[in-house]
């Protein structure tokens, strides 16, 4: 069975986003840009089920400009076989990329697709859900476990009250949440390797996808900031704050 | 415009979290909503006390007991044909099913609202909560997750809508639900408390944390949450965790032991009315936004702030 990835290239999640002053967007000029973490989980997620044995081929994709290639390289250095990006310089909506990951799925027929559960440039939370509901695939989101077993794929869950277990049937469309695996740094013998590895480059018009945004950003601004307050000596000066709240 | 709401329950009893969608679905006209569940017309009759509401569509099917997207989504889809908007809390349903609902509309979603500006414009939350962007839709229809903390909560009582029977195509045969561990929490949930104690990596082990938070928590009556490093190290509970993928709170006061204030630690917790800091390093982030903070060291200052509460 394959093992579809996707992965996106965004803000590194070390860096605090500015707002642009004409507030059209966030200042990604020469700002750090890694893959987003959730994706590093679901690339080591499929990597460790290579080694186990339930994927024997791995298939990175992006949607992205032609930057994002260094994106999959990271993939393929972590441990992917093949790549392709589905270049494109304008921003992609999650609708629109999962039209995009449909198609790429009808030609590399993968038995999972492992998606990060959201990017942290638009925390969105869809891409996933929506590309299982155009495949009519089964879905398990924001995964702390995915366990393998015949034709089907057993999926824990990081749900609101704890954790929560489903079964899916393969094929299957599995994202993955923090506490799933923690990812492997690529080794600098498998950075050199990826460099040989396959990297496939399309545009979403090869797959016949309309990526026109269906919503309009009208504006993007910083949110309230908090002013710092008041520090306390000691405890009882805080005894006193909190009695004066009323919370004590 | 007609939205239908997606109530939150576990078959026998109405979530909180379904009042702020109902709030913000209030905004934007008549307000339909759907109860999804197996034995669950309990709910239903709840729901249907909910002031402003019109209709609530019961949906009493074995396959909507666990609220499977693979299942509920068709059955939301269909009802979707005489509605206009799709809204669901941001609940761990709702962020599941909501796209799937909406790629079978061929609607873009809008996640995670913040407030409606308009018929199809709205605020959300990105880059962790760094970037406000204001957001119109240009789609038919609109399938929308609402941030609880955003709104308030609608009335409980006061309405008197009719409950209609709603069948829907049951099992997808795409899933099961095989078990769940939800943890009993004597505590106030997290998204609802008045008074959150949050303990860091600081906190060492389960057993610290125990030993350190929970007493503190006890004497305030309070919620208690986690930064995912005390989650990731198990300290701790995976639905402790407050921030940008974890749990999003506003209580009254959040108190932050031992947590750094990483940005997608604040995502989840800066619309608190007052934070107070309890942090060793003078320099830690999470002075930047408190509004009461003391430098010391936690094992000291907690369990001696426990003392003289
Ligand atoms: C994709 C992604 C998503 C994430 N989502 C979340 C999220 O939802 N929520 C979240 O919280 N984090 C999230 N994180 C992690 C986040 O970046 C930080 O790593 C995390 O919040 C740090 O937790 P912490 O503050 O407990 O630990 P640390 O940053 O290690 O801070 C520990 C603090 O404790 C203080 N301390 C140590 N000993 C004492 C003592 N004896 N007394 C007093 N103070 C002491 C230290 O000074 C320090 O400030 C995410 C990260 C990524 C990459």
């Amino acid at each position: 069975m394959k093992g579809l990835v996707p992965v996106k290239r965004v803000i590194d999640y070390n860096v605090k986003p500015r707002v642009k002053a004409d507030g059209t967007g966030v200042d990604l000029a020469n700002v750090k840009m890694s893959m987003n973490p959730f994706d590093e989980i679901a690339v080591e997620e499929a990597i460790r089920l290579k080694e186990s044995g339930a994927v024997t081929e791995i298939i990175a994709i992006s949607v992205g400009p032609a930057k994002a290639q260094e994106t999959l390289r990271t993939a393929l250095a972590m441990g992917a076989d093949s790549a392709i990006l589905v270049e494109t310089d304008d921003e992609v909506e999650p609708l629109a990329v999962a039209k995009i990951l449909k198609a790429a799925a009808a030609e590399v027929q993968p038995g999972l697709i492992i998606l990060g559960k959201q990017a942290i440039d638009d925390d969105s939370n869809q891409t996933g859900q929506m590309l299982a509901a155009l495949m009519n695939l089964p879905q398990g989101t924001f995964a702390s476990k995915v366990v393998v077993e015949g034709d089907s794929v057993t999926v824990t869950r990081e749900v609101d009250g704890g954790l929560e277990t489903v079964k899916l049937s393969l094929p299957a469309i599995v994202t993955t949440d923090l506490r799933l695996n923690e990812p492997r740094y690529a080794s600098l013998p498998n950075i050199m390797k990826a460099k040989k590895k396959p990297l496939d480059v399309k545009t979403p018009a090869d797959y016949g996808v309309d990526i026109t945004p269906r919503i309009k950003t009208l504006k993007v601004a910083e949110p309230p900031v908090r002013q710092a307050g008041i520090k306390v000596a000691d405890v009882d000066e805080l005894v006193a704050k909190l009695k004066n709240m009323g919370v004590a | 415009m007609k939205t239908l709401v997606w109530v939150e329950h576990d078959n026998s009893a109405m979530a909180d979290a379904t009042l702020a969608a109902v709030t913000a679905a209030g905004k934007l006209g008549e307000v339909h909503l759907l109860v999804a569940g197996s034995g669950c017309r309990a709910v239903a009759e709840q729901a249907a006390q909910i002031a402003g509401v019109g209709k609530v569509h019961l949906a009493d099917n074995a396959a909507y007991a666990n609220a499977l997207a693979e299942n509920v989504a068709p059955l939301i889809v269909e009802l979707m044909g005489h509605h206009d908007a799709f809204i669901a809390p941001a609940t761990s349903h709702g962020k599941n099913i909501a796209p799937r609902v909406a790629a079978l509309l061929d609607v873009m979603q809008i996640s995670d609202i913040l407030s409606v500006e308009g018929e199809k414009t709205f605020t959300r939350p990105t880059y962790a909560g760094n970037a406000i962007a204001t957001v119109e839709s240009t789609d038919a229809k609109l399938v929308v997750t609402v941030r609880g903390t955003a709104f308030d909560k609608a009335e409980t009582t006061g309405g008197s809508a009719t409950i209609e029977d709603v069948s829907g195509a049951g099992d997808a045969g795409l899933s099961s639900f095989v078990g769940a561990e939800i943890a009993k929490n004597e505590r106030p949930e997290l998204t609802s408390a008045k008074v959150i104690v949050s303990g860091g990596r600081a906190l060492k082990d389960s057993e610290t944390f125990q030993q350190v938070i929970m007493p503190l928590a006890d004497k305030l009556g309070a919620g208690v949450g986690a930064s995912r490093a005390a989650v990731d190290a198990g300290y701790v509970p995976n639905d402790y965790q407050v921030g940008q993928t974890g749990k999003i709170v506003a209580p009254e006061v959040y108190i932050a032991i031992g947590i750094s204030g990483a940005i997608q630690h604040l995502a989840g917790m800066k619309d608190s009315k007052t934070i107070i800091a309890i942090n060793k390093d003078e320099d830690a982030p999470i002075f930047q936004v408190a509004d009461i903070g003391l430098v010391g060291d936690l094992f000291k200052i907690v369990p001696e702030l426990t003392e003289k509460l």
